[in-house]
Order: C-alpha cells, then sequence, then structure tokens
C-alpha cells in the first residue's frame, strides 16, 4: 500500500497555487489534509500526476468570526475550529458537528474546507455548510467566485469546483436571533462514517417555532436542507408534532444500502435521529441555551 | 526465597523496551534488504490464461520478476498439508505462487522483487494476467448444494466428513420427553494482529546457511518447512521470530507461500530480501475463521436434562485445507462445555470455497460449539420456563466425576478426558458477580424508563496445552545470569516474564537476573509453537524440569565444594547455601565456573576454573562421569492429553427501542486456568479475548459478495473495537490447579473470546423476547428481525419478559 | 500513471525529536516510511496505512496525527516526535533497567497496558499529548482519549488504566521539576 509517483508541487500563494492548477488540474489533485485523499492514493485507487500540495500557501489558515459569519480558510483543521472559542460563541453547530469527524488525530490533520471540497456526502462538514446556507469562496484564473452551498455540491464527491479552481475559505452564516440548533449520527463505531446523521436548526420567538429545518449526513446523494417550517411552525417545542417532522424526513431522505446497512434502516436512523435532535434543538431554542454543550 | 515469584502481578520484563520504541518487529529488521510484493488474484476463481510481465521488467528499482514457471523442485510443488486426518478425504492445497488456476481473491500469483516496497508495487502494477472466468462457489449454502465446485476431483466441495458419537443418539431422543431443533449459523471473522505477517531472509553463499525471520507463532515449523521445499539440511536453517506483533492463530500457519518465496529469491538473489505484509494483504490472502451452518437437535426431560444431542454442521473451510481440519474437530468436540449431553453424536462436512483458506483464530472452532450448545441450553429453559442457569447447573457434570471421559477423540487425536473444574462454583460466583438473582428488579426499573435490557449467560471448557511436547533449556553463566530458551514463540502473552517467574521461583534467582529466549531454533530447535493456550502449560512446565534438573546439578556442586550435604542447602537470591546458617555459601555464578574447568585463563572466572587454579583429586577426570561441563539444565514435558480450562460469562445488554443499537452495559468473566503464575497476565489475556470476543458477536464479519470480493477489506470497514466499544471486563478466578502437571495450570490464551457471541445472544434474545440465532448482530439486523418477529414470522419465545413501550423513550444517541 | 523516468527527489529536512534530520526521498514518501526507512526510527510503527488503526501516530508540532497519511515532504521544517522522542521528555525518569520513560511510558510498563507492543507506540504518543490537554481525566474521558487507536491483545481495559495511571505521574513529576527549580 504505497502511492504511485506523483509530481509535488509546493505553492507559497494562493496566485501560485492557481496558475500551478492552471497547468496540471486536469492530472493533478489538491492536498490540504489529506485524510481522504492519502488512504486513496495509498491504495492506488487513484494515481493522480501530480499534487498540488497547498499547505505552505500563506493567508488562508485563519478562522475569522464576522458579525455575519465564520470565515474559515482552506488550511483551518477540523480540530483548530472545533476548538475556536469565537466560532463555538458564533456558532455552535460547528462543534456539535467537528466532534463526530472521525477521531482527534484525524482532526488534527484534516481540513474542514478540504472535506467541503471532497464532497462526501457522508461528511459532517458538508451538511453543516448546506444547512447554514453557507458560501465557498474560489479562486481560478478567471479570478475569485463565491458558490452557495445550494449550488456547489453537484453529486456524490462532486462540486461545480472547476478543475483549476481552488477553494480558499469557506463562510458560515450565522443563524437568527432565537436559533439553536443540535446535531447526532450514529455510526457502527466511534468516529467511523455515519449510517446516519442529521444537523438541525430551530427558531424559536416568543415561545413558538419560528423556523426549522435540517440537512443530512449519508442519506442523500447531495448535502440538503429540508425545511420543517410547515410541520412543525407556530406550534411550541414541548408540543409540535416531531413524529410527523421525522416522518417528512423519512420521506425526504433518499440512503442507499451498503454493507453496514439497508436503506430502510438507515430511512428510519433519519426520522429518529431527526425527532431527537429538532427536539433538543427546539427545547434548547425555547429555554434561550441557544446552544447545547458538547 | 525472599519474595514470591510464582502466582504475583509482576510487571512484564518486556515493556520498558517495548514503551520506549526499542521492539524489534519484522519490518524493523534488514533496512536495507530487497522488497518483495506480489500480483494477487482480482477473481475467486479463474483460470489464468497469460501472464505478461514486459511493461514491469523496466520499471525503476526492479531486480527479479517470478511466475510460477521460474520456480523450481519442490518450490514448485504445492505446499504441504500440515495436518493430515484419515476423514480429511479430500485434501487440497495451493502452490507458493499460482500454477494455472486461482481458488480465491488475493491468492499470490507474480512475485516482484526491487530495491523497495514502492518500486515492487510500480512494477505489480504493470503486470499483466489475463483469466478465463470460473463459476464461483461461495458462502455454506452454495458450497453444500454443490451446483459448481471449487475444485474439480472434490465431489460436493466436501473436504472432510466426519462423525463422532458416544452411545445411541437416535433412541437417546426417542425416548426423549421432549425434543427440540435449533437452526443456527455464525460468521467469519479474522484475526487481525496489529501486525501483519512477515518475513525476511538471509542468504550467507560462504557458508551456505540461511536465516529466516518470519513474524509467525512456530519458528521450528517455518524452518522445517522451507528447509523441505528448498531441499536444504535442517543444520544449514535457522529460524528465528522477532518481536511479533500479535498472531491469534493467523501466524502458526505454516508456511505461507511469502516464507518459501522470500528465502528462496535471497539465496537465489544472493541478497536479503523481505516481505512485510500490508494490511489489505493481510485481508484477503491471510486466513480467517469461524464460519458455520449447525443444526442441533436435543432430547431432554422435564427438569431439562439433556438426554440426547445431535449435531450436525457445516464448516466453510475456505479454498484449501494445508492447517487440516482442527477447526471443526475442535468445534465437534468442544462443543459439549461442561456438560454431560447424553447420547451424543456429532457429524460435519467441512466445505470448500472460492474465499481465503480457514485455519485456528483465537478459541479455534470453540466459539462455534459453545454457540451451539448454549444457545440450546437457552432453548430448554425457554420452553420449560425454567431459569436458565438452573438448567445449565442440572446438566453440569460434577467435581466429583472428575476425570470425566466423553467417550471422543480430541483435536490432537487423544481421549477428550476432562482433568478438573468445579462448575457448580465457577457459576455461583458468576451468579453473585453479575447479581443473576436481582436482574429481574433491575430490568423492571429499566422498563418503567423505557428502557430494553437483557441478561444472558454462557459456559465452556477448553482443552488447552495440547501436545506434542515443549522444552525449556537453561544455562547459567559464571556472572550468576541465568539464560532461558524455549523454542515456542511470544506474540505479546509476556513469555519472557512468566517464564522468568516459574525459574526465579523454582531455582531461587532473582528475576533480573533471568533471560528468556523464545522462537530462536538457534537456542532451541525442538519446539512446536504458540497456539492452542498451549504456552504457558508446555514450555511452563518444561522450563520448570529443567530448572530442576540445573538446581540439582548446582546444588550437587556446590555441596561437593562446600562439604556439606546437598540436602542441606538452599538457593536464594542466586546464593547457594546452607540452610540456617547461610555463611557457608557460593554464588550460583561460582558454582558455573566450578562446573566448568577450563584451560585457559581469559577473565577472572576463567582464572578461577583453570585445572591448575587450586585443589583437585588427581584420581577424578576434570569433569566427572555422567556429568557434562556447564551448569546448564535441559528437559521436555509431554503430557498424555490436554487440560481442561473452564469459564463462565455473563453480560447485560441495552438495546434501543427504536434504532435497535446494542450497548454492552455490564460484562462479567468467571475464569479458572488453575494455578495462575502471573494474574496480571491472566487478566490481560482475558480483557483481550473478551474484546476479540465482542467484535465476532457485535461487529466483525467478512462481507464476501456472490463473485467472492472481499467488500471490507480495510480496517475502515472491517469493525474491529476500538475502546469506544469493548465494555469495561469484571473479572474473578477460580483456580482449580491441573492434576496433570508439576505446576498444576491450565491454558488461559484463548479463554476470554470462546463464550462471547453466546452470552451476547443470549442477552439480546432476553431483550427482545424471540430467539437469536446467527451471529454477528448489527442494529440493522436486530431491526429486521423485530420486523419479522412483528409479522409473526419469527416466533416469540415461550417465556418472554414483557416488552417495553417505544414511545417513552426520550434518550439521544451517542 | 506517471511515465518510467527516473523520479524526482527531495532534500527533506525534519526536526525529530529535537535533532534536525535530513533524508533525500521521492515526493510520495510516507512521513511513517521516512520516520521508519530513511532515519531507522523504527518505534513508530505501520499498522494499516489508511489512517484508521493509529499505530504510527506521531506529534507534529506537539499534535497527534496519523504519519501514514502524510508525504514527508510536507512535514519539511515542521517539529515531530516520535515514541523514541517522549524519552527525552523534561518528565521523563529512567527506570531500573536504564530506559528513560516519561508519565504515559512509565504507566503502560506498570498498569500491563500492552501485550504485543506493537499498537503501543501510537497510543504513547495520543495519550502524551492528550495529558498535555486534559491532565486529570476520568474514566469515561481517558477511554474517549484512546478510541482512534485500534488495539488487538488488551480489551483497552489496562490502557484506560494506564491514561489515568499517566495522569497522575505526570502530576507528580510536574511538581517534582516546579520544586526543582524553585
Amino acid at each position: 500500500m504505497k502511492p504511485a509517483p506523483f509530481v509535488h508541487h509546493a505553492p507559497r500563494s494562493v496566485e501560485e497555487a492557481v496558475s500551478v492548477l492552471a497547468q496540471v488540474g486536469h492530472d493533478g489533485k489538491i492536498l490540504a489534509g489529506g485524510q481522504s485523499l492519502i488512504p486513496v492514493l495509498n491504495m492506488r485507487l487513484a494515481s493522480p500526476a501530480h499534487l498540488v500540495d497547498i499547505n505552505r500557501v500563506t493567508g488562508i489558515d485563519q478562522v475569522e468570526v464576522g458579525d455575519d459569519a465564520v470565515r474559515v480558510g482552506a488550511l483551518v483543521r477540523h480540530a483548530e475550529l472545533e476548538y475556536h472559542e469565537g466560532a463555538y460563541a458564533a456558532l455552535p453547530l460547528l462543534r456539535q458537528a467537528l466532534v463526530n469527524v472521525a477521531h482527534p488525530a484525524i482532526r488534527n490533520r484534516g481540513t474542514t474546507v478540504g472535506s467541503i471540497a471532497h464532497a462526501d456526502a457522508a461528511g459532517e462538514m458538508p451538511a453543516i455548510l448546506a444547512l447554514t446556507g453557507g458560501v465557498v469562496e474560489a479562486t481560478g484564473p478567471r479570478g475569485a467566485r463565491e458558490i452557495a452551498a445550494v449550488d456547489f455540491f453537484q453529486g456524490p464527491l462532486e462540486t461545480s469546483l472547476a478543475e483549476d479552481e481552488l477553494a480558499v475559505a469557506v463562510r458560515f452564516p450565522r443563524f437568527a436571533p432565537g436559533t439553536a440548533t443540535a446535531f447526532a449520527e450514529s455510526a457502527r463505531r466511534h468516529g467511523d462514517y455515519a449510517l446516519a446523521g442529521v444537523a438541525a436548526a430551530v427558531t424559536v420567538r416568543d415561545g413558538v417555532i419560528t423556523d426549522a429545518r435540517s440537512s443530512f449526513v449519508s442519506v442523500t446523494d447531495v448535502p440538503s436542507v429540508l425545511d420543517l417550517t410547515d410541520v412543525v411552525g407556530g406550534s411550541e417545542p414541548g408540543t409540535a408534532d416531531w413524529a410527523a417532522a421525522a416522518e417528512a424526513v423519512r420521506a425526504h431522505v433518499e440512503p442507499e444500502a451498503d454493507i453496514h446497512a439497508t436503506a430502510d434502516y438507515r430511512r428510519m436512523l433519519a426520522g429518529e435521529l431527526a425527532r431527537r435532535v429538532l427536539c433538543q434543538a427546539a427545547e434548547n431554542a425555547a429555554t434561550t441555551k441557544g446552544s447545547s454543550d458538547r | 526465597m525472599t519474595t514470591q515469584m510464582f502466582g504475583a502481578p509482576i510487571r512484564r520484563k518486556e515493556d520498558p523496551r517495548l514503551v520506549t520504541g526499542g521492539g524489534r518487529y519484522l519490518d524493523d529488521l534488514g533496512q536495507h534488504a530487497l522488497a518483495a510484493a506480489f500480483v494477487r488474484s482480482p477473481h475467486a476463481h479463474a483460470r489464468i490464461t497469460d501472464i505478461d510481465v514486459t511493461d514491469a521488467v523496466d520499471v525503476e528499482g526492479v531486480v527479479a520478476i517470478y511466475t510460477w514457471e521460474d520456480l523450481p523442485g519442490k518450490v514448485a510443488e504445492p505446499l504441504p498439508l500440515l495436518i493430515p486426518h484419515p476423514t480429511l478425504t479430500h485434501g487440497r492445497t495451493g502452490y507458493a505462487l499460482a500454477r494455472d488456476e486461482v481458488n480465491h481473491v488475493g491468492e499470490p500469483i507474480v512475485m516482484v522483487v526491487a530495491s523497495d516496497r514502492y518500486a515492487a508495487e510500480d512494477a505489480c502494477q504493470r503486470i499483466r494476467v489475463d483469466y478465463e472466468m470460473l463459476p464461483v462457489v461461495v458462502g455454506i449454502e452454495n458450497a453444500r448444494d454443490g451446483e459448481h465446485l471449487v475444485h474439480e476431483d472434490a465431489p460436493g466441495n466436501v473436504a472432510a466428513h466426519m462423525v463422532q458419537q458416544n452411545g445411541d443418539v437416535e433412541a437417546a431422543l426417542a425416548k426423549a420427553k421432549h425434543t427440540l431443533t435449533l437452526d443456527l449459523s455464525i460468521e467469519r471473522s479474522a484475526c487481525m494482529p496489529m501486525e501483519g505477517k512477515g518475513v525476511y531472509a538471509r542468504w550467507n553463499d560462504e557458508d551456505g546457511e540461511l536465516r529466516i525471520y518470519s513474524s509467525t507463532q512456530t519458528t521450528t515449523g517455518v524452518r522445517a518447512a522451507v528447509a523441505a521445499k528448498l531441499e536444504l539440511p535442517l543444520a544449514k536453517v535457522e529460524c528465528i521470530a522477532p518481536d511479533v506483533g500479535g498472531g491469534f492463530g493467523v501466524k502458526i500457519m505454516h508456511p505461507w507461500p511469502e516464507e518459501v518465496l522470500v528465502p528462496w529469491a535471497a539465496r537465489l538473489l544472493k541478497r536479503e530480501v523481505k516481505w512485510a505484509e500490508d494490511r489489505r494483504e493481510h485481508f484477503i490472502s491471510s486466513a480467517h475463521e469461524r464460519g458455520q451452518l449447525q443444526t442441533v437437535t436435543v432430547g431432554f426431560d422435564d427438569e431439562g436434562r439433556v438426554l440426547g444431542l445431535d449435531v450436525k454442521f457445516w464448516h466453510d473451510n475456505g479454498a484449501y485445507t494445508p492447517y487440516g481440519i482442527i477447526v471443526p474437530i475442535i468445534t465437534s468436540t468442544q462443543l459439549l462445555g461442561p456438560y454431560k449431553p447424553g447420547a451424543y453424536r456429532c457429524e460435519f462436512r467441512s466445505l470448500y470455497t472460492n474465499t481465503v483458506l480457514v485455519t485456528p483464530y483465537r478459541g479455534a472452532g470453540r466459539p462455534q460449539g459453545v454457540f451451539a450448545m448454549e444457545r440450546t441450553m437457552d432453548a430448554i429453559a425457554d420452553y420449560l420456563g425454567i431459569d436458565r442457569a438452573e438448567v445449565r447447573s442440572r446438566n453440569f457434570i460434577l467435581p466429583e466425576e472428575m476425570p470425566y471421559d466423553h467417550g471422543l477423540l480430541f483435536q490432537d487425536g487423544r481421549p477428550l478426558k476432562y482433568d478438573s473444574g468445579d462448575f457448580p462454583a465457577s457459576l455461583d460466583k458468576l451468579k453473585k458477580l453479575v447479581g443473576w438473582d436481582d436482574f429481574e428488579a433491575y430490568r423492571a426499573q429499566a422498563e418503567l424508563e423505557g428502557r430494553k435490557v437483557g441478561l444472558g449467560i454462557g459456559c465452556y471448557v477448553e482443552g488447552t496445552g495440547v501436545g506434542p511436547y515443549e522444552g525449556g533449556h537453561i544455562v547459567i553463566e559464571t556472572s550468576g545470569r541465568v539464560n532461558v530458551a524455549t523454542g515456542l514463540t511470544t506474540q505479546g502473552q509476556g513469555h519472557q516474564t512468566a517464564f522468568a517467574q516459574i525459574v526465579a521461583e523454582e531455582l531461587g534467582v532473582r528475576l533480573e537476573d533471568v533471560h528468556v529466549t523464545t522462537g530462536d531454533t538457534r537456542k532451541m530447535g525442538y519446539a512446536v509453537g504458540t497456539f492452542a493456550s498451549r504456552a504457558a502449560v508446555m514450555s511452563g512446565n518444561a522450563i520448570a524440569l529443567a530448572t530442576r534438573n540445573v538446581k540439582a546439578k548446582a546444588l550437587r556442586i556446590a555441596a561437593d565444594a562446600l562439604e556439606v550435604d546437598e540436602e542441606d542447602l538452599e538457593i536464594v537470591d542466586g546464593v547457594v547455601q546452607v540452610k540456617g546458617a547461610p555463611t557457608t555459601s557460593m554464588p550460583l555464578g561460582t558454582v558455573a565456573v566450578l562446573s566448568n574447568p577450563l584451560r585457559y585463563a581469559f577473565d577472572d572466572a576463567a582464572k578461577a576454573a583453570t585445572q591448575f587454579a587450586g585443589t583437585f583429586d588427581p584420581d577424578k577426570p576434570p569433569v566427572a562421569e555422567d556429568e557434562e561441563p556447564g551448569l546448564e539444565g535441559r528437559d521436555f514435558y509431554s503430557p498424555t492429553q490436554a487440560t481442561f480450562a473452564n469459564g463462565m460469562h455473563a453480560a447485560i445488554v441495552e438495546t434501543d427501542p427504536v434504532t435497535a443499537e446494542i450497548t454492552i452495559l455490564r460484562y462479567c468473566v468467571i475464569h479458572d486456568c488453575g494455578t495462575m503464575i502471573n494474574p496480571m497476565i491472566v487478566e490481560g489475556q482475558v480483557h483481550g479475548g473478551v474484546a476479540q470476543g465482542v467484535g465476532g458477536a457485535l461487529y466483525e464479519r467478512m462481507a464476501y459478495d456472490e463473485s467472492g470480493q472481499l467488500l471490507n477489506a480495510s480496517l475502515m470497514d472491517f469493525l474491529m473495537p476500538y475502546a469506544s466499544e469493548v465494555p469495561h471486563v469484571e473479572a474473578d478466578h477460580l483456580e482449580t490447579p491441573s492434576p496433570l502437571n508439576p505446576l498444576g495450570i491450565k491454558g488461559a490464551g484463548e479463554a476470554g473470546c470462546i463464550p462471547v457471541s453466546a452470552v451476547i445472544a443470549s442477552a439480546i434474545e432476553d431483550a427482545e423476547g424471540f430467539p437469536i440465532t446467527s451471529m454477528p448482530i448489527s442494529p440493522v439486523e436486530l431491526w429486521e428481525l423485530r420486523q419479522r418477529h412483528e409479522a409473526g414470522e419469527i416466533p416469540s419465545l415461550r417465556h418472554p419478559h414483557p416488552a417495553p413501550d417505544p414511545s417513552n423513550t426520550q434518550e439521544p444517541t451517542r | 500513471m506517471t511515465d518510467m523516468t527516473t523520479e524526482q527527489v527531495h532534500d527533506v529536512t525534519v526536526n525529530v525529536n529535537g535533532v534536525p534530520r535530513t533524508a533525500t526521498v521521492p515526493a510520495r514518501r510516507l512521513l511513517s516510511d521516512f520516520l521508519r526507512h530513511d532515519l531507522e526510527l523504527t518505534g513508530t510503527h505501520v499498522g494499516c496505512e489508511h489512517g484508521v488503526c493509529g499505530a504510527c501516530t506521531v506529534l507534529l508540532d506537539g499534535k497527534p496525527m496519523r504519519s501514514c497519511l502524510m508525504f514527508a515532504v510536507t512535514a519539511q521544517d515542521h517539529r515531530i516526535t516520535t515514541v523514541e522522542g517522549l524519552c527525552d521528555a523534561p518528565d521523563a525518569r529512567p527506570c531500573a533497567t536504564g530506559e528513560r520513560m516519561n508519565p504515559a511510558q512509565q504507566a503502560f510498563a506498570e498498569c500491563h497496558g500492552l501485550q504485543c507492543g506493537f499498537c503501543t507506540p501510537g497510543f504513547l504518543t495520543t495519550v502524551t499529548a492528550y495529558l498535555e490537554e486534559n491532565p486529570s481525566p476520568s474514566q469515561e474521558e481517558a477511554r474517549e482519549a484512546i478510541s482512534g487507536n485500534l488495539c488487538r491483545c488488551t480489551g483497552y481495559q489496562n490502557i484506560v488504566k494506564s491514561v489515568l495511571r499517566a495522569a497522575e505521574i505526570r502530576t507528580e513529576r510536574l511538581e517534582e521539576n516546579a520544586g526543582e527549580s524553585a
């Protein structure tokens, strides 16, 4: 299990990275944390001729907490975001989800932007970008552009990033006041890819649910957001019809079977996890905790 | 003796080295050796029509590429069938490199030797093999129906058909008031040591000698097998096991193709060659175990006493049978556990499939057998509405019935005769430990909280310490250092400590002066290997006997020198002294000097030992008749039969009423391996065994698809448990010494894993109220069983516990 | 796949256990192989080469990472600590047989936290870094802390015990060190 040969590029700036990508992008891969890419290389399931190693690129390693959003640079490791107190205060959902990403040693190396660009439907952070209505900031030879999550994820492991574009950052917008979030997933082993995972954000105003939505891990092709406001909006958290919300989730998801679980089981699990996290988020929103602790 | 050594929880001598990076595992050796890699079959069953290596020969770093056609003489012949058996009528083994047919994914076809592993893999990727596909046989049902054959000349895919019986089963069943039939299945798993296999060979061309390092459980076995294959005199081959990163059975199989090919290539190329198996190779080309289908028919009376037991099972032996049919023989005999079965008959068929071969994995056939027996005990209890522990108790062999002969032949070809054990006492301890009698109150409380819990139990008896023999060799240096050698290997069991404890206790020396070497044919050429929980029993006793010999010699020489009676001497902390008058003494090192008269004085000890050093009796030879020079002792232990350890486990599990996720809340173990040399090490073995058992019960399986592809050939998809999946184990011991050996010990290595699937099945069944007949079980499988149960496809237990109301639960998942 | 021209090599310098170490390697050399085969620091072990088992865990700038999921070229100019390097920690002490052991190493040896020892270096680096973050973990936290590393021998029970013991030893030695410098 040794990777095939490749040419290693180590650009120092975004501009240099983009110019290298312009030359080799069709036959190359970007290496950031490498925690998904290198296993694939070691197994020789992929043998790109070029690796554009962005680990020495300057200026893309910051977490910036703004009034509207948390902006995460391409070299921010999962663990840095997980432990970032400002990010946690602004958007607890980030940490709620990140603690489910593999194991600490992987989170110390893997990058949040990388896992979003990898667009694995079993990844937690694509689902979080989707639920927050986030944005991917991309730079390429044609300049910089912003891609909304809804346009970014095209299919399993497929995004709208061009092969010569680099995702330099993502922005996770903050939720409206009165919103609380929760995240849960079920994996065979702690740290494994989830059989199903659900993120929820519920807004409560004056004791009444005004907005409820969730996004999913491992049970949809691409991260998608299900708006459940029609189902539970107008209710109080304690009396909302969470069973109906779960039913809507079961109808929404399109899980596939693999060796670890059947599609039916994953569907059931998505519904049950949704019931639990929606309920939890709603209660937290109502009690103005605004977040649940790790 | 100043400190008690035998029986004390002494810290391991190996650990300071291992925790500081000082371990030397196979791939840590031979940093400049050439590396081997293999082109392995991507197909489960195919004829090889062409191999084209043209594109690979020019890859930078490639030194040699070999196919079967390049192999000479015996290297080109099939690998040995190590353990033949009269009922193994259609035994088959593979070739070191596939000849013209492949029978499982992962079978080696081409060997590449290159400057390093990267280059070797580059070359492998460029080698093209053409195949003609053949029908694939995967799964026991497909093998059993015999529509397609793995080996053309093995009809019905049957490698072996064996029947053992004791008494008239049909008559017993006909007479029994009640009978039940159970259909059971258990899936494959694998040993999965953290270090894969590996072999590193050095050919010394000047002396015509071969040195092999192998990550093996038997160096004498590898040495003999390689010498035979390479047609070398045994005296010209040595084999050493360095630190071995776990074995669990897979490394007792030998010679693996690579163990033949790497030394062969090293000799041919006159270069050092090394192969370190990677994880993917380990999954697809190293052995698996466990897979069986079983049908049990049991006849019993109103009290739940078994009158007749008729077992049929079908065992998946994979593509080849190089290790014979040890695993199903063990299942067929060890199934009986601590019980008297009345009349017993067991019939099995060992079947070929186009999957990697099956050889012993920790427990070796016992987890399957115990699963069959314990499911049967639970079924009887449920049928009659009797407490499950009570039904077991009524069928126990009692201490006063020991030794107990089952009238069957065990895996070693010797009678299945239990030497000792106190099963009622073990059960009593277990019930107290787990709180058996209080469980219904706990369950009732849990049900009020909307939780589903269940209690399970499983008992086993394990034949340990099978022969034929092991040896011990001890030599005491003039410095007082005690060198101990035994031939079997070590892969984490702490032999350097446990064996040193035996020597320290028997001889009267300090633990730190005792240095144990295992698995090195240069130090001890006669040995069998480390498997079947035999190391402590076999080598432990051999070393004890050897120590007694060297001690007797030391006392003889010292008595002579001190001019006292041998009877009056003792050895304390390495000093031979007169009992009650310790000032009359001499260190063992001095005795070693005296034992070895020398001509030349190269150091102080030697100076003291020259023939010219002191007074001597001119009428006596320097070395007495019947003596040999040196303070040395050697002996062998070869018992007439195995010794039988036993244990009983109980677990409390919780199943999520909605998601069917399964959590082990408590896991309790009572373990009896006779006298314990080092209880800390024994407990460590139990913990590790239970963890492997939990893996086998809830997480691990080999997911082959119908074309014979292993779909989960990575640690990402083969769900070996992390700490987060393994329960805390509460263990207690009973020590029923074995009457069969001088130390009273029984084996402990495999114990922990043996009953776990049975225990967890029992507990889940108890929580759910319907029978669990197939293991391992995952949440999705349990969820589906619930649906089938609700649909009436699966009957309820006759005496189930009321199920809690699932709508009560609020708890989020972990 | 690239053509078969001679593979480009890089001079890689990494600070390993406090010492700058250089080797000339191709870009694809995994950090694990670089440490083990180029620098001959074989204490770091390779168990799966796909990042699941944790045997190859080393500290990169003090944080545990999988050395099989990094290329040596990427580690250029970073600080690596392997199991061998733990012996040089300020809180390492010599044991009776001469080896220096840091609190985690000492605790594993005391608590029978290892059997075959192959996975152990990955646990030791992980635990050493973890105790920096959480100097007095609960039993549950100790179990969580080691839950990214596979061990096939011990059933983890004595590893959990070792983590708790390591925390105690670490605290004792911190106090000793503070006393000495006071």
